[in-house]
Parts: C-alpha cells; structure tokens; sequence
C-alpha cells in the first residue's frame, strides 16, 4: 500500500504538465488494489466450471457420447428460441415502461415507476404454478367463461409459449431498471440541443436517447436472457424441454453426474455466444456528463390524450404480473385447509430469507466492485475479459453452482460447509453479475474527468473511489444491491443444498408446501416473500424518484 | 479421518461410534432388548416412559443426529419429532428431493455431516448402496419388515410402502371402463387420455421394474405406442391429481396416497384410485425407507432413530398422515385404501430398481426426457 500511495503521489507531482498527460492515468497499468480483489473473484466465480470440467471427464473419454444426440440439438434450439424472444419481448415492454413512467407526463408516475418494478419480487416459480392455475386448460379462467359462454377447455398453455409468457412477464423488470436508471442518468441537454438543432420529438428519441439507452438496453437484455436460461421453475411445470431442465433430469433420476456437467458445459458454450451478442449490441459505448450538479429537471413530454392509454398500459402490466399471481395466492390461502398450519414459523422463515438477502446484497456488491472499475476505468482486454467471465456461470442452473459449492466445501474447506459463509459465496458466485452489471452502468454514467480531478488535488486511487467515484455511483451500487437481494429471497437450489441444515427460508417453506400439493400453506410464505421484497423496490425506486427531482 | 463403522448388531453387539470412538460393548440386557424389540408396539412406548433402558442402549444412544430427508417435511416432520422425544435425540434435518440428496450426499464424499438417509424410493437407497455409501443394518432392525421391502444385503430397510394407481376422473370414466393391465392403455381408446410423469422418481422406478419384468426391448415397445397414443406428461404426481381432479385429463399414473392428501386438503374430489388386478405389472408396490452412511458421525443415533422409524407411533403416523402402509405388524393403513395383502403385486426384486440409469437411457432414448 505505501509504495502504492508512493507512486500515486509521483504521478500527480509531475502533473504541473499539458493537460494533455491527464488521459494518460487511465491507460496506465490498473492499480493494484483492484486488481488483485478482482482476480481474487475471478477465482472464485470460475470454481464451478472447474468443478464441471471435473465431472465431465470423470467418464475418462473426455465428450461423453451423450452430448451427440438429437435431444441436445433439440435442447440447444429450444432454450436459443426461447431466451431470444424473451430478451426481445422483454425489452419491448420494458423501454416504454421505463419512458412512460420518467419522461412523461403520465399521472401518477411515482406509484407507476414503483409498481412497474415489482414482478421482480414473485419468483417465477410460484408465478408459472398462479399462471397454469389460473389460465390453465381447466384454470380459473376456464372456470368463469364455462357458466355464461359454454368453455369446456381453454388452448393449452404448456411448451413453449407458457414459458414465453411467464419469464417475460418476470424478468422484464431487469430491462425496465436499468433503462429507467439511464433514462434518469442522461444528461437533459443532449435532448434539448436535438430538438433545439431541429429534430421532432420522435426523431430525436431514436436519434439521440435511443444510443444513449443502448448499454442498458443491452444489459438488461443480457440479465433477462441468462435469467431465462437458468430458470428451472418456470420450464418445468409448463415442460418446456431446455437446457436446465435436462440437467435436472439427468442429476435428478440417474445420478448421472458426467452427462449433467457436460450438458452444463455445452450450456456455458451457449452462453458464451449470448455473451458476444450482448456485446456486438452494447457497442463501445462511453456516455457521460461532466458534471451532475449541471443536470436540470427533465421536461416531461405531454402525452395529451393518448394519457389513459399509457395507464392502461402500466396497468395491463401490473395485472397480468403482479395482481394475477397474488390474487391466485390469496384464493389458494383462503380455500386451503392447510393454510393454518405452520404459520408460527413464518417469522423465522421471514427473518432468515431478509437477513441473507441483506448479507448476499452487501457481499456480492462489494465482490463485484473492483471487477466494475477495472472493466469500466481501466478497459483493455484484460479487464475486458475479466468482466466477460463473471458471466460465464450465470446461466447455469443453480443446482450446478450448488453442487460445485457442496463438492469444494466439503471435501475442502469443511469448516465452512453449511455455514452461512459458504452460502453468502455461493449466493455471490450466483448473481455477481447482477451487482456489476448495475454498477457498470452507473460507473459509465461518471465522466473520468471527476475522479481526476479528485486524483489531481491530491487524494489517492481508494481515497478518490471513496470519496468521490462511489458517491456518484451509489444509485447504481443500490442498484445492484437491490437486484441481488430481490434475487436471493427468491433463490431456491443454492439455500437448500448450502444452508446450514434446519436454516429456513420463505423460499425453502414454499417449496416444503408445494411438494405435496399443499398450495394452500404455500400461499403464506409466497405472499410475505412478496410483502418483504417489495419493501426494498419499492426504497430504491423512490430514492432514484427523489434523486432525480 | 472417520473410520468405516461396522453397524452389524448380532447379539454380542459392538457399535463403533466413529466421533468419540466409544465402543458400546454388549448390554446385559441385550437378549431381553431382542425379545423386547420383537413385541414392536408396546416396545416404543416402553421407551418414552423410561429412555435409558437396556433397550435403548442396544439400539444406539441419546445425543445429536443429522438426518438428511428426501421425503419432504409436510410428511415427516411429525415422525421427526416422534423420534426426538421417543429417541431421546437432537435429530436436525435437511431436506431436499431424494435425487439431489443423493448426488449431494455422493457429492460430500467422506466428509458428508449426515448419518441417516431417508428416501422417497428404494432406487435412490440402491444407489448409494452400490457407491458402497451405506452402513448394513442390524437383524434386529432388519427382521421387522417383510423381507421384500428389506435390501438383501441388509443396506436399507423400508419404512413405509406405496402402491402405483391408475388416478381416474369418476365423471369421465367408469370404473367397468379401466383396462385390465398397463399394457392395455396403448390402446385407441385411450387415445390422449392418460397422464404420466416421466420426469418423476416414482414413474422411473415404475419403468425400471417394467424392464426387469417384461425386458428392455417390450418396455421400449409399450413406450413408444404410449408417447403414439398422446399420452401427456406432466411434471410430477401432484399435478396429474390436480388435473384429473379438474377434469383437464381423464387418466394417471401416480402413486396411490397423491389423491388422499389432495382430498385431505381440499375435499371429495370426482376421482378415485384404480390398482390394476391379477398381479400386473402396473400395481407395483415401492417403498420409501433409510440408510444409515458408512461415514456416519452418530450411527449410534441414526440406528436409535430407524428403531423408532420402526415402531408403532412413526408407523401410525405414516399410515394416518400420509395415507401410505405401514410396514410392522399390528399397523393397519387407513380404512379407505385396500389392504396391502390384497394388492396383488408383479413378483419384482426392489433392489433390482436400482438400475435407474438404465431407465434414464431408455427414457432418454425414446424422447420422454
């Protein structure tokens, strides 16, 4: 650390040179305090891909014959299809939503941009099972158009399009934050000037906010795309036959543990491709404003009549992601006999489902820091990559991450295992890419000039990131930890194989209830999970609110 | 580093306890334990009166056990807790299903923290069986279940049976209609109207005594004209009951006690079990049952603990909580369900289940996974 400061304080004292030298801090070697925590993580977020390498060779013939099947073309095709449509789907809700709700004079817009965030806290799991409730063949639905219209049966919604339709309805929130977050972030100048410089309204959107949007777009893409890649709980009940769907069945009936890590490793292949299309779309693009204390208040476009079609809009949303599965819940909490029992757990339950959620928020943002710095401050090939690989487990479903944790931390660090220490990593190694995405964007957002300056008068590499560059990016830090302790109340694969034993959850209750078709005691958790995430949305939506203004 | 347990309990017993490595000598009492044990009934709550009897000592002793559970709390919790107080023991518990279980307790290795497996079928108990991850059992534990829900080699023991159903929607479907055998639902008639879990232990454990029965290529055969004849597959054999319930399909195969917790939760429903008569192959009988690890840190408590497993209170409880049969003497199931004589079963070995991944090969082969 001395010879670090050291050097720092050489660098500025022969800073009574061109301005021209300034831009030269950034190209230099990145210093050491990031780079050694980031490889430190980078360690760490490779072990399960060490660990399916591991096991995909065990068989000795290093590609199992498995993979040359048909199915795992089908497979491959099916989870391409599907992770396509709902990125795209996704962002098409989702931009609007986030224009809507901050660039409009739509009334209400607190209660909306709040609201317009919230599918993020029912897990998909419990959503598919409200959805094939509620629409299924025989649903809920059904059941209301067979008095007055004769309905017998409505089309099935298993397969592909129930798959569809259920992760986008609950993922879009990945798109709609961090495209909301960068609607706020840019400067209102650079509209002012377009349409000063003659563009129209429309024009000056696409020409002008929509590059600026692309990185988040892009990013938000990505987390929908990889969320629809890992989830488990949504293919399963509408048997839509992907990539962790086979390797669930493969680790669930065969114990077959060679052709699951190598069905897992094609699936980090498949996602090393979406990685270099997010990237393609993501453009090299570095946008921010010198200084945020120059920002005004937006000028909101007046929406006139077209208002109430907006509200229906946001409305539709909300009812089809939000009102729809909770109103199945309390339907199934007042009909089920079995709702009453084990309602004293549910404070423990909830206790323990906040507390690791606060805990995995705080760790994961903290690990993804040094590796959002170097990727953002420090850009080269390097930091590039080192960037690129966080993203590599991402898409594999968490019973392959909970595995590879179980594997290393029994049979090597036994004093961690089932302690909440291990957990807290294997939540981290889980959802790393969640934290660094949101800070990335918040870090692109904060013109390098600021942290110069800092550097300039005097204040070293951590001194500078403290005091100056996390101030700027705290919306993007809250961000990030918002996403990552939203996702963690939800995770299911991870807290049941890592936990300590007797440690439960929300997460871990539901799942107890609805093994044995108990929905009506699996109503209780699900809706306090969704009481207590909507706690920190709603937090977080209302200091970007206030923020802004 | 532990040491490998020798759980083999004869008279002149000796029990390894691989963390204190105590060694439980023979008790006085060890005969009278035997003979005590043999009653069953009166033997449990002999125990909760008075825990430090010599019988008690025979079958392990008091103090803390990790339990990793595939069956799910909803329907063991309450044996837990009859194993707490009757056993005297501080049983703490993971859940999980009984396929990732496994892989995690194969996937700890030697380090693993559990003692006792509870299983929801005898193919996962195979399994681990053959990776040479289970301690054998003592005679005395061993002889109090019909020999067929035992492993031969004294591995595993059964705790409770369940019977494969053929679920039927009573308003959609006579029971005149049902068909005599399995095989017979390739046929037209039952074009689309038949539900099946492929993806479920249960149903592979059901397609792996197929096999044993009828042969790899029949099996393929019956299969493939199942998936020919649109039979439909859902996730497990919750939602095959709820969909027959609701009417969204007419027939499914489950597990018999599906319905009866469906009913308990919700009420009559407008449908009914069926067991295939005359011995066919699709009335087979599984169970779920325990192991104790080779590795075990308390194989003392994990052995206390499938003696109480074994008793009548736990017993009870399986036969009224989860509808299942019970597997000791003087155990009925509950009224509602034909007695276990009187299912006429397939002659098949259970430990011959365990060739899941055969099942998996073929399931894999003809599409269904």
């Amino acid at each position: 650390m001395a010879t670090l400061g050291k050097t720092t304080v050489t660098t500025y004292e022969s800073l009574t040179i061109p301005p021209g030298r300034v831009r030269l801090l950034t190209r230099r070697f990145p210093p050491m305090v990031f780079v050694v925590p980031a490889l430190l993580v980078a360690l760490l977020m490779l072990a399960p891909l060490v660990y399916l390498a591991i096991r995909a060779t065990d068989s000795g013939s290093a590609i199992p014959a498995s993979l040359f099947r048909s199915r795992t073309f089908d497979v491959t095709r099916n989870t391409a299809l599907l992770a396509l449509s709902v990125a795209v789907s996704a962002s098409l809700i989702a931009v609007p939503l986030a224009w809507l709700t901050t660039r409009t004079n739509l009334p209400h817009p607190r209660y909306w941009s709040v609201v317009a965030a919230l599918p993020l806290v029912i897990p998909s799991y419990v959503g598919a099972l409200t959805i094939v409730a509620a629409m299924g063949p025989r649903g809920i639905v059904q059941g209301w158009l067979e008095g007055p219209f004769g309905i017998e049966r409505l089309p099935s919604i298993y397969g592909f399009f129930g798959s569809w339709w259920a992760l986008t309805l609950f993922s879009y929130p990945y798109v709609y934050l961090g495209v909301q977050a960068a609607f706020r972030g840019i400067d209102p100048a650079l509209e002012e000037a377009a349409r000063s410089l003659g563009l129209g309204p429309y024009r000056s959107f696409f020409r002008v906010m929509l590059p600026q949007l692309r990185p988040a777009i892009a990013a938000g893409a990505l987390l929908s795309a990889l969320y629809t890649v890992s989830d488990f709980g949504v293919v399963s009940l509408m048997r839509y036959d992907v990539f962790t769907r086979a390797i669930y069945v493969q680790y669930q009936s065969s114990f077959d543990r060679t052709a699951a890590a190598s069905l897992a490793l094609v699936l980090v292949a498949f996602t090393i491709v979406i990685l270099a299309l997010e990237w393609w779309v993501r453009g090299r693009a570095q946008q921010y404003r010198v200084a945020t204390g120059a920002a005004r208040a937006v000028r909101r476009v007046d929406l006139g009549r077209w208002k109430w079609l907006g509200v229906g809009y946001c409305g539709l949303i909300f009812v089809s992601a939000v009102v729809l599965p909770m109103a199945v819940l309390v339907y199934w909490l007042v009909r089920g006999t079995s709702a009453g029992d084990a309602v004293g757990r549910l404070w423990g339950q909830a206790f323990n489902s906040a507390t690791v959620s606060l805990l995995a928020g705080v760790v994961t943002v903290a690990l993804a820091l040094p590796t959002a710095v170097l990727s953002v401050r420090y850009r080269n090939r390097f930091t590039t990559l080192l960037e690129r690989q966080t993203y590599l487990g991402y898409a594999l479903p968490g019973v392959a991450i909970a595995l590879a944790f179980v594997y290393i931390g029994a049979r090597y660090v036994p004093s961690l295992y089932q302690t909440i220490w291990l957990l807290l990593i294997g939540y981290a190694v889980r959802f790393l890419p969640q934290a660094l995405g949101a800070e990335r964007v918040s870090l692109l957002q904060i013109s390098p000039r600021v942290e110069e300056a800092s550097r300039t008068l005097g204040e070293n590499v951590l001194g500078t990131l403290r005091r100056v560059t996390l101030r700027l990016a705290r919306p993007g830090l809250l961000a990030g930890f918002g996403l990552v302790a939203l996702t963690v109340m939800k995770e299911l694969p991870v807290t049941m194989m890592l936990a300590p034993i007797e440690f439960e959850t929300l997460a871990t209750g539901i799942w107890q209830a609805t093994q044995t078709g108990a929905y009506g005691r699996a109503a209780a958790p699900a809706l306090i999970l969704i009481a207590i995430s909507a706690i920190p949305s709603l937090v977080l939506s209302r200091r970007g609110l206030d923020q802004a203004a | 580093m532990t040491v490998r347990s020798t759980l083999n309990v004869p008279d002149g017993m000796e029990l390894v306890s691989t963390d204190r490595r105590s060694v439980i000598k023979g008790v006085a009492g060890g005969a009278l334990g035997l003979s005590a044990a043999a009653s069953g009934p009166a033997f449990v709550g002999a125990q909760v009166a008075t825990p430090a009897t010599p019988v008690a000592a025979l079958l392990g002793s008091p103090g803390e056990l990790v339990i990793y559970s595939g069956r799910s709390e909803d329907l063991i919790a309450g044996v837990i807790d009859i194993i707490e107080s009757a056993g005297d023991i501080d049983a703490q518990v993971s859940y999980g299903s009984t396929g990732e279980i496994a892989i995690r307790i194969l996937e700890e290795g030697t380090n693993s923290p559990a003692s006792l497996f509870i299983a929801q079928d005898a193919g996962a108990l195979g399994q681990l069986a053959n990776e040479g991850r289970l301690a054998p059992l003592p005679d005395e534990i061993l002889s109090r279940v019909d020999p067929r829900f035992v492993s031969p080699d004294g591995l595993w023991v059964g705790l409770s049976a369940r019977a494969r159903v053929l679920v039927y929607n009573t308003e959609m479907v006579a029971e005149s209609d049902l068909p005599a055998s399995l095989l017979d639902l390739i046929d037209e008639s039952w074009a689309g109207q038949v539900a099946w879990a492929p993806t479920n232990a249960s149903f592979q454990s059901h397609v792996t005594a197929l096999r044993q029965e009828m042969g790899e290529d029949t099996t393929r055969e019956w299969l493939q004209a199942m998936i020919d004849n649109g039979t439909v597959a859902y996730e497990g054999n919750g939602q095959i009951v709820t969909a027959v319930c609701d009417g969204e399909i007419a027939t499914g195969l489950v597990n018999h006690y599906y319905l009866w917790e469906k009913i308990a939760e919700e009420g009559e429903q407008p449908a009914a079990n069926y067991y295939f008569p005359d011995g066919d192959v699709g009335a087979l009988v599984n169970i779920a049952g325990a192991g104790v690890l080779a590795e075990s840190p308390n194989p003392d408590q994990a052995l206390r603990a499938l003696d109480v497993l074994l008793g009548q209170d736990a017993q009870t409880y399986f036969a009224q909580n989860t509808s299942e049969y019970p597997l000791i003497a003087g155990v009925e199931p509950i009224a509602d369900l034909p007695p276990l004589a009187e299912i006429e079963t397939p002659d098949i070995d259970l430990t011959d289940l365990a060739d899941l991944e055969g099942t998996v090969a073929l399931l894999t082969e003809v599409g269904l996974l």
